[in-house]
């Protein structure tokens, strides 16, 4: 009898402290995963901003061994490349999505599309730009900064189609009978009500696939190539902000991985900025009351 | 002003509005039977949408068309031997992808060991017991992680991470754990082991997003269930959660080494690039994807292109089947189908 | 003005799911006619066959003749061409949250190419004071969205929309079962006015509301028109004993 509620106390004592253990280890790694991302974010505001200047925004990079210079080029190559990715990606991942979310229901190809797409989301991006470099590069004999566009847009295609699908799928098929008990074309009914209702989420997600690619590099190392100097010729060459960071970060001078940092803090504040400066203009002329 | 002609359309509108006089259809009626049954637009619309959906088949055939094309001479030349052979030497002509294969296994493997426990505990820390003010900040947070490009992990490696492997996590090793082995030779701080660590930073949301995700699935019910039989929280969530969430769980991990084994640039500034097999993790190695990224630009030669190209092809088949596996896992949980493996 | 409709031998599947029966009936010009039965009976399937809604979900089918006037709407014109002379009001509001008051009501017109400006306010003030709103929105009408107004609004501002299309049928769908009594009432109001200017379907659950507002009503059963008569013959003196064990309340 006394044995049987002392071995009940020591269970329950066990039992205590391995919930208490349980719940330092859960405390513990959260704390442990943030560490990093502070560790990154402190580091890049402290060398980013004290290697920013004026030059970084308008000069071109300087030959080695020379001081100071920026990186201008890099930033418009990368918004040229960055334009012709989301030209190629937006349009054919939302009609994608638009299809599989308007009229692929419960259909084979449907789940085939959208079970593609998320493997197709896992596919290196080195391997996206080998396949365009063959494409594109090998045929034209030159690198290029369109060719960096298409390798950066075959790979916001996936991720465009399955939020738009998701998003589309949130629209109430209320709001569509609506639409089509108007006598509104099938068409009509799909870009003027369900895209249009679904587009504050559209655009978060085309957005999300944008800030996805503009900070590769592996794609655009065969591709874009990069350019030391100016280049705003799309079918030249061009340089980008990853890539220029990359080539800095592995350098062994100095001042190159003073740009770097900059660089780096730069292009996350270009993302950041273009995200929420779209989501903004998305979300006016939006109606008081609308969802 | 308005034209005069629009004036009048406009009261005849009005006024075929007003109380049906039996006579003439209205302007509005007359107007939309005239549009016609825009079937011609509407198939146009469909059958663009749907070109657009199976572009997605085509990018994958495309891939692989593009890769196998690239490769086939060095298929040709080495056959399955390519994968066996240990020796990469571009000079004298002699390719074997062993290395490689080696160093991403191990360099993804590694940072698994070190992510998924953590991942699984922020998962477990966000959706049973953070308090719900922070559960949003703490989540975009890791969120965040993500969304921080490869290049900018690789240079926060290379200047904080690296010295901090040479000069101080490195020794400790070396001193607590040299004698395994695994931590001995020459330290630089790049290496095996660096490139495990800033890949376990990298792959930690995705896998823990996914859990948090199969987590937040499993019914409220199992939860109740477990706490109604007076299990401590701890005995919860091993029971009522993630027991039910194990299969999804293993999809999300699953998914985390299809990113690692395909990550390329921060590992590539880190790893040492030497294509050696090492037992000591301070020893440098290389990677499927680092090789591509150093030699492919500079691959002299057709046969050497085409080595790199198989490579690519590899890792392409690799990955392919690794993120399909982790999808049907983690579908199979968060769609409510049957996930019952014993 | 409004077009009598005229069913012949209507049958509509779901799937294997024979959902409507060999239906036959004739609903006069400018009248209301109410359908009644227990919920799943194929009241709502006979409304949406005859906008041709019922074929929107790919499982479905029908076959069988809609006459609206002159026209078969399954011979002789396109689902589109139907629904733009077939209005429908659903069980919920739904109109376009995006959109403000007035591009609801104008979204018919507009999203059929409609262009002219002047006859577009014209159209939407007459809708909007047609479905008895006008009074209630004409300051916010470019401000507020459609979904921020009350359910009952909301409802109306869905009737404002169907009548904006100037159709000669109005298909309703339990248009009240979703409101309060007080929106429920001027609804009932509302379509009391309408059915001088168009012919009417409105399907109920509320037997009440069928003898308040229709000349005529069909009884529904498991997807069979069990009886279709004069409201008042229905509600006094019903020919079927279905019927009257519905009406009397005996059934399920």
């Amino acid at each position: 009898m006394r044995d049987s509620i002392k071995t009940g106390r020591v269970r329950s004592a066990w039992r205590w402290s391995a919930n208490h253990v349980f719940t330092l280890l859960a405390v513990g790694s959260t704390v442990l995963v943030l560490a990093p991302l502070v560790a990154i974010f402190i580091y890049l505001l402290y060398k980013g901003a004290s290697s920013l200047n004026w030059a970084f925004f308008t000069q071109i990079p300087k030959p080695v061994g020379e001081s100071g210079g920026g990186m201008a080029n890099a930033i418009v190559g990368s918004g040229i490349i960055l334009a012709i990715a989301s030209a190629i990606g937006i349009p054919i991942g939302i009609a994608g999505g638009v299809y599989l979310s308007e009229y692929g229901r419960g259909r084979m190809l449907a789940n085939a599309v959208r079970f593609t797409a998320d493997v197709l989301n896992g596919v290196p991006s080195i391997v996206m730009g080998i396949s365009v470099y063959a494409l594109i590069v090998l045929k034209a004999k030159h690198f290029s900064g369109y060719s960096g566009g298409v390798a950066l847009g075959i790979m916001m295609i996936p991720t465009v189609i399955r939020t738009t699908e998701e998003m589309l799928l949130t629209v109430p098929s209320a709001i569509r009978e609506a639409a089509l008990g108007l006598g509104v074309p099938a068409w009509r009914a799909v870009v003027s009500v369900s895209l249009k209702t679904a587009s504050p989420g559209i655009i978060t997600g085309c957005m999300l696939a944008f800030a996805r690619v503009a900070g590769e590099t592996a794609p655009l190392l065969f591709t874009a190539f990069g350019n030391a100097f100016w280049s705003t010729n799309p079918n030249q060459p061009m340089a980008a902000l990853p890539l220029q960071i990359y080539v800095y970060a592995i350098s062994p001078y100095d001042d190159w991985h003073r740009l770097a940092w900059a660089g780096a803090l730069v292009l996350i504040a270009m993302i950041m900025v273009s995200v929420s400066l779209v989501r903004y203009v998305a979300s006016r002329g939006i109606l008081k009351g609308a969802s | 002003m308005q034209p005069q002609g629009m004036v009048s359309s406009a009261d005849a509108a009005a006024s075929a509005l007003e109380a049906g006089d039996g006579g003439s259809p209205s302007l509005i009626r007359t107007f939309l039977q005239g549009r016609g049954s825009s079937a011609v637009a509407d198939g146009t619309f469909r059958n663009l949408m749907m070109l657009c959906s199976l572009s997605i088949f085509a990018i994958v055939a495309f891939i692989a068309w593009e890769l196998v094309k690239g490769s086939s001479a060095s298929i040709h030349e080495f056959g399955f031997a390519f994968f066996r052979t240990e020796t990469w030497d571009p000079v004298s002509g002699e390719f074997g992808a062993w290395p490689f294969i080696y160093g991403t296994l191990v360099s993804s493997l590694l940072a698994l060991l070190m992510a998924v426990p953590l991942a699984i505990g922020v998962a477990v820390f966000l959706t049973e017991m953070c308090p719900r003010p922070l559960r949003g900040p703490i989540s975009f947070l890791t969120e965040l992680l993500a969304a921080i490009p490869s290049v900018v992990y690789g240079l926060w490696a290379v200047f904080v991470l690296v010295p901090l492997m040479r000069d101080h996590i490195g020794p400790f090793l070396l001193k607590t754990l040299g004698w395994t082995g695994f931590f001995g030779g020459y330290n630089m701080g790049i290496g095996m082991l660096t490139a495990s660590i800033i890949l376990a930073i990298m792959i930690l949301p995705i896998i823990s997003s996914i859990t948090r995700e199969v987590m937040t699935a499993v019914p409220i019910s199992q939860r109740e269930a477990a706490l109604a039989l007076g299990a401590t929280r701890w005995e919860m969530v091993r029971i009522g959660v993630l027991r039910n969430a194990r299969i999804g769980i293993v999809g999300g991990v699953i998914l985390g080494l299809g990113r690692a084994l395909g990550e390329t640039m921060a590992v590539t500034m880190v790893i040492g690039n030497s294509p050696q097999i090492a037992k000591s993790l301070f020893a440098p190695g290389y990677t499927l994807a680092s090789v591509i990224a150093n030699e492919f630009s500079e691959a002299t030669g057709d046969l050497y292109l085409s080595a790199l190209m198989e490579i690519g092809l590899a890792l392409f088949l690799v990955t392919i089947l690794v993120n399909a596996l982790a999808r049907l896992l983690v579908w199979a949980v968060t769609r409510g189908a049957p996930a019952r493996v014993a | 003005m409004g077009v009598g409709i005229r069913v012949t031998n209507l049958n509509a599947w779901y799937g294997d799911n024979h959902t409507l029966q060999d239906i036959n009936l004739h609903m006069p010009a400018n009248n209301a006619t109410a359908l009644i039965g227990p919920s799943g009976c194929g009241k709502s399937t006979f409304v949406r066959c005859l906008n041709r809604m019922h074929e929107t979900n790919p499982i479905a089918r029908a076959t069988g003749s809609v006459m609206m006037g002159d026209l078969d709407i399954y011979k002789d014109a396109s689902p589109v061409e139907v629904r733009r002379r077939v209005g429908m009001v659903f069980q919920r509001p739904n109109p376009f949250p995006t959109m403000s008051i007035y591009d609801n009501v104008a979204s018919g017109l507009r999203l059929n190419g409609f262009r002219n400006r002047r006859v577009l306010d014209e159209v939407v003030e007459r809708s909007l004071r047609s479905a008895a709103l006008w009074d209630e929105v004409k300051d916010d009408l470019k401000r507020k969205s459609g979904a921020s107004i009350s359910g009952g609004q909301q409802q109306r501002l869905c009737i404002a929309r169907a009548l904006a299309v100037d159709p000669e049928v109005l298909l309703m769908d339990e248009p009240a079962s979703a409101l309060d009594p007080v929106s429920t009432s001027k609804i009932e109001d509302l379509i009391f006015q309408l059915k001088s200017q168009y012919t009417i379907v409105i399907v109920t659950h509320n037997m009440q509301q069928a003898a308040r507002v229709a000349e005529n009503t069909g009884f529904f059963l498991n997807g069979k028109m069990i009886e279709f008569a004069a409201t008042h013959k229905i509600f006094t003196n019903p020919t079927d004993k279905r019927t009257e064990d519905y009406i009397t309340g005996r059934f399920g």
